[in-house]
């Protein structure tokens, strides 16, 4: 039923979506429609002042900011898991920022563009420390909680059938604070979910130091913001304020020194700040664009070390999220 | 002989108290408690429960509970040093969000003013001893929507066409310099086309029904477009407020817009379609239990799914028609559906009698049904009228699968916030909207209480 939903979704949207280009349409709207989740602790969730807050937010922001030198000027779409790709496709929203993962059939199937991995999470084990085990492959034999109709359950079986381990046995609950319960109440011995949801989940447990992510990561879960195809203008916008946002931390530019930055005689910060070419133009905006990017949300280091990074109360090191030159995977193509 | 006295009371002697084991709370106790084993029995399982949930509860949300703080180290047993029960400065810090979502800070005195008006006009409605009711009930469902219209979203809708604008005769109206605070493209249109549609109804009552009819005709086109002018107006004029979208309300103020529109606009219409599929006339029957069945078939959220993102690729390009309204207009219906059942088990339950008796005393359909048969029927299903309403309070937060946050959807993204990520976070907030839900339905199911005693009176046993 919801594929053929998706599916009819996306024909007519052929029909309906595919004249004015999404840039001038953000731009005559004055506001950037970004769809969020409903809320997920350090990647959108409202704050105390009622302003929506988190890694995935400041993504949009930093889009926002890129076109219209003001991070303000989102319209932020909460969506649940299964609304997030039809409000794509039906142009409710101009970009899905939403802990999405990127995977084949969505990016081939759904008529989406994924513009890059903002963060690459993966899924890990909570533990209780009492146990004093060192690795995950020492769970054998271990009862494990779930979420059922997550692709959580499905890797878990793949885990330890490609390990040739046995589980007592898996139990699912239908949400995220009954699987919690349970594994607080015992129920199990592990409770396994994206390492993104542990650090939040263990800030709900009575003794967060009672217990320890197992250092293993069993899936690949590489999140990022999407666009619908038929406008790859507005694509490349998505790509290149993410690619900016990473340029800017490799090189040393921040909110709060990007002011004198611009004065800088290095070759690579004149070409990313616009001193030296006009390579914001080809995305549709001016030479200035990550100026603006970098003032208004920081760059990638500062939204990370914001929302989600070791000294907020998640406290996720960066790991494969670090700059590929300190250690992790996330790399910027260069301006040129 | 000696004579004797013979005492007579001129008076009646104050009967004796019943003795002690049989009066009071004594007596009560014993009737009601302790009469029997059985009673007995059940009178100790009850006292067996209370003590299993009372004492937790108060020790969780009084006792141990932290009262105030800054962000989450206030409610983490470690810091605090005891265990800790319900975490208030929580919703302390959200409280904003749950009342008036994103509703802007420098705004929000609007939305008080709202609520303020609206428990100032209900509550002497709900009052008996009260006077000037109809004055309050124009007030209240014909004036307090339009203000509250206009407060909520800033008015200032800057119309452009009536009718006649629309027939493709915009050219013929003056473009007046922008500036002025009404449109008077739109309103020079609205005057024309009342005079036409006046001038319309008065030539076919003419034709059909004579010349006597042609003033009646002409004063019902008034009634309708006077006070529609009124309403239009109000929304037209710029009265210097911030406009703000329905996207940014959130919380209560949503739970209570679609509750409330949803009830005063069901009640109406429910009765409006339960008349008709109990009608004579086929077409109007056969249309009234295609929609009732219709919407009793599908599910709500199926259909607030669709509104909201189905709707929107069909619609002409650039036409968008607003989240909350599509909502509003969904529940609506549905609340009209269920609605219509209600009262039309309420309609069944009057003997064929009181429609012959009120036939024969000359009432035509209208007043027989407004005068007999309604207020009869009507009173026989206030309990399930008062049902629905609460159903409907409680159903509102179905909204939040089409991203629209009512009090518990802006309760559930308070949840997410990474510094009040504690323990006992989920069960005070829980807590709190259960005991918001709670003072709602409560009040509305005691109101209906009194009410059917107030209207029972001819009835009682």
């Amino acid at each position: 039923m919801k594929r053929i939903l998706l599916a009819a979704a996306g024909l007519l949207s052929l029909v309906g979506v595919a004249h004015a280009s999404t840039l001038d349409e953000v731009k005559a709207r004055g506001a950037l429609n970004c769809g969020v989740s409903q809320g997920l602790p350090g990647f959108s969730s409202p704050n105390d002042k009622n302003e929506w807050t988190g890694f995935d937010v400041d993504f949009c922001r930093a889009v926002a900011a890129a076109i219209f030198n003001d991070p303000t000027k989102v319209k932020f779409t909460p969506l649940s898991a299964k609304d997030r790709f039809t409000a794509l496709t039906s142009g409710a929203i101009d970009l899905l920022s939403r802990n999405t993962t990127w995977t084949m059939s969505r990016d081939t199937t759904l008529g989406f563009n994924f513009a890059g991995v903002t963060y690459y999470d993966g899924q890990g084990f909570l533990v209780r420390k009492s146990l004093g085990l060192k690795g995950s492959k020492e769970l054998e034999g271990a009862s494990i909680c779930v979420q059922t109709g997550t692709s959580n359950e499905l890797n878990v079986g793949d885990y330890f059938r490609a390990n040739n381990m046995k589980y007592r046995e898996v139990i699912a609950f239908a949400t995220l604070d009954e699987t919690v319960k349970a594994y607080e109440s015992g129920r199990c011995d592990v409770f396994t979910s994206d390492k993104s949801q542990l650090a939040a989940v263990r800030l709900k447990l009575t003794n967060p130091a009672d217990h320890v992510l197992l250092p293993e990561t069993i899936s690949k879960e590489p999140l990022g913001p999407l666009v619908r195809h038929g406008d790859d203008q507005w694509f490349d916008l998505v790509k290149w304020t993410y690619f900016a946002l990473l340029d800017a931390e490799e090189l040393g530019v921040t909110s709060k020194n990007v002011g004198e930055m611009v004065n800088s005689a290095n070759p690579e910060v004149k070409r990313l700040l616009g001193t030296d070419g006009k390579y914001g133009e080809g995305i549709g905006l001016t030479a200035d664009w990550v100026v603006r990017i970098v003032k208004a949300t920081g760059n990638y280091g500062e939204i990370y070390d914001r929302n989600v990074g070791p000294s907020t109360p998640l406290g996720i090191e960066r790991g494969l999220n670090n700059l590929w030159n300190h250690g992790g995977i996330q790399y910027g193509m260069p301006v040129r | 002989m000696t004579s004797e006295t013979i005492f007579v009371s001129s008076t009646f002697r104050e009967p004796e108290p019943p003795p002690v084991s049989d009066r009071g709370p004594v007596r009560w106790v014993r009737a009601h408690l302790l009469g029997t084993v059985p009673q007995v029995l059940l009178t100790l399982f009850g006292l067996w429960l209370l003590y299993v949930v009372v004492p937790p509860l108060v020790q969780f949300f009084l006792v141990d509970a932290v009262w105030s703080g800054t962000n989450r180290t206030a409610c983490l047993p470690a810091d605090v040093g005891h265990p800790v029960g319900a975490c208030w400065p929580f919703i302390w810090a959200k409280i904003n969000q749950l009342i008036y979502g994103f509703y802007p800070a420098g705004e929000r005195w609007r939305v008080n003013v709202v609520y303020a008006l609206g428990a100032l006009l209900l509550l002497p409605l709900v009052l008996q001893q009260v006077p000037y009711k109809r004055l309050n009930a124009i007030a209240f469902f014909g004036v307090y929507p339009v203000v509250a219209f206009v407060l909520l979203t800033g008015g200032n809708f800057q119309l452009r066409h009536f009718l006649l604008g629309y027939l493709g005769f915009d050219a013929l109206f003056p473009r007046v310099a922008p500036g002025v605070s009404v449109s008077w493209v739109f309103w020079t249109d609205y005057v024309l086309s009342s005079v036409l549609l006046a001038a319309l109804a008065g030539g076919i009552a003419r034709v059909v029904a004579g010349p006597d009819a042609v003033r009646g005709a002409v004063r019902t086109v008034a009634t309708i477009m006077v006070p529609l002018a009124l309403v239009l107006l109000a929304v037209d004029v710029n009265f210097g407020l911030e406009p703000v979208e329905t996207r940014l309300w959130g919380g209560l103020l949503v739970t209570l817009v679609i509750a409330v529109s949803g009830i005063t606009v069901s009640l109406p219409f429910g009765i409006l379609l339960a008349l008709g599929r109990r009608s004579s006339v086929p077409l109007v029957k056969i249309c009234s239990i295609l929609f009732i069945e219709f919407w009793r078939g599908v599910p709500v959220i199926t259909v607030l799914f669709f509104a909201t993102y189905m709707l929107p690729l069909f619609l002409p390009d650039g036409m968008t028609i607003d989240g909350l309204l599509r909502a509003l207009v969904g529940v609506a219906l549905f609340a009209s559906a269920y609605m219509a059942e209600v009262v039309r088990g309420g309609l069944q339950a009057i003997p064929k009698g009181q429609y012959e008796g009120a036939m024969a005393v000359g009432l035509r359909y209208g007043p027989m049904m407004r005068l007999v048969v309604l207020p009869q029927a009507l009173k026989l299903v206030i309990p399930g009228i008062v049902n629905n309403f609460i159903g409907l309070f409680k159903d509102t937060t179905l909204v939040l699968i089409v991203s629209i946050f009512d009090l518990l959807g802006a309760m559930r993204a308070a949840f997410t916030d990474p510094n009040w990520a504690t323990p006992t976070t989920l069960f005070t907030g829980f807590g709190f909207a259960g005991l918001i839900y709670f003072v709602f339905c409560f009040g509305m199911s005691r109101y209906s209480m009194a009410l059917e005693k107030r209207l029972d009176r001819a009835q009682r046993h």
